[in-house]
């Protein structure tokens, strides 16, 4: 238990930060959606405010712990390619990704993100495994 | 822009950062130990996410039971929801194309964007790569409803 401690807190301020934007702003949470309205030119300052403050967050991590957080990325370029732009198209249509369908969908008992986690993440264990055992 | 406007932006990047924050510490920002759980064959499956998604869950729904509570938010006149309540194609499709892409790479679009701090030259390329599937998407693929 105690390994995945870190995970745990860090999850529940994914929730807190969530609750923050859906009970003060009104809006949510959900990256996909918000990197897409920046892109389409909607509520552009808001988003933008969001995305930079999204990208502070690991150097407040490293601020507090003297590290940055670990990102490795194992994927070649083309794979990586690829990948960003199954997540783009995937993400649009689906109306959601991890954030705005996994956290907040499941906590507003929706059933499109019931259905919409449930089908992203088995696609995304079926892929991993597979390229897993592949490689 | 008003004070109140202000003050929504101040709430969005607080927000951000937080979110930012918590993908750092969990660990979810990393794309190997988002892997570590999608991939069940590694020998080493990593049940890290799930504590993730447990975790952020167990905050949220009596924050929105919270919110149901509110006539409308602190700083708008109203909550901006989603309205489509029907499972359809677009929805199941959508999610696993995102899948094929979230399981091959390990990103997915709120780790990908909070990593562009970091200073890889595969993050900025994974998110440009994101941006131009949303766009390609919006623009050729749905009547324009955002």
């Amino acid at each position: 238990m105690t390994p995945y401690l870190p995970s745990l807190f860090g999850g529940m301020l994914l929730g807190a930060s969530a609750v923050l934007l859906l009970v003060v702003n009104g809006r949510i949470a959900g990256i996909s959606g918000i990197v897409g309205r920046l892109l389409g030119g909607y509520q552009v300052p808001a988003n933008i405010a969001f995305v930079v403050g999204l990208m502070a967050g690991p150097l407040l991590y490293a601020a507090t712990y003297d590290r940055y957080p670990a990102v490795t990325i194992a994927a070649p370029w083309y794979l990586v390619l690829a990948s960003g732009l199954l997540v783009g198209i995937g993400t649009r249509m689906g109306s959601g990704c991890t954030s705005g369908h996994g956290i907040l969908g499941l906590a507003r008992f929706s059933k499109r993100s019931f259905a919409a986690t449930a089908t992203f993440l088995a696609a995304g264990i079926i892929t991993a495994t597979t390229m897993g055992i592949l490689r | 822009m008003t004070g109140l406007s202000y003050a929504r932006l101040a709430v969005a990047f607080l927000s951000g950062m937080i979110f930012g924050f918590g993908l750092s510490l969990s660990g979810m920002v990393d794309p190997a130990r988002v892997l570590g759980f999608l991939n069940l064959a590694s020998g080493h499956w990593d049940p890290s996410l799930m504590f993730v998604l447990g975790g952020a869950v167990l905050i949220a729904v009596p924050g929105v039971m919270l919110q149901r509570r509110m006539k409308k938010p602190a700083l708008d006149t109203r909550f901006h929801l989603p309205e489509k309540s029907a499972v359809d194609t677009r929805l199941i499709v959508g999610s696993a194309i995102f899948g094929i892409g979230w399981g091959s790479a390990g990103f997915c679009p709120g780790p990908a964007v909070s990593a562009l701090s970091i200073g890889l030259p595969s993050v900025p390329l994974f998110v440009v790569a994101m941006a131009a599937g949303m766009i390609l998407h919006d623009r050729l693929l749905t009547r324009k409803r955002l």
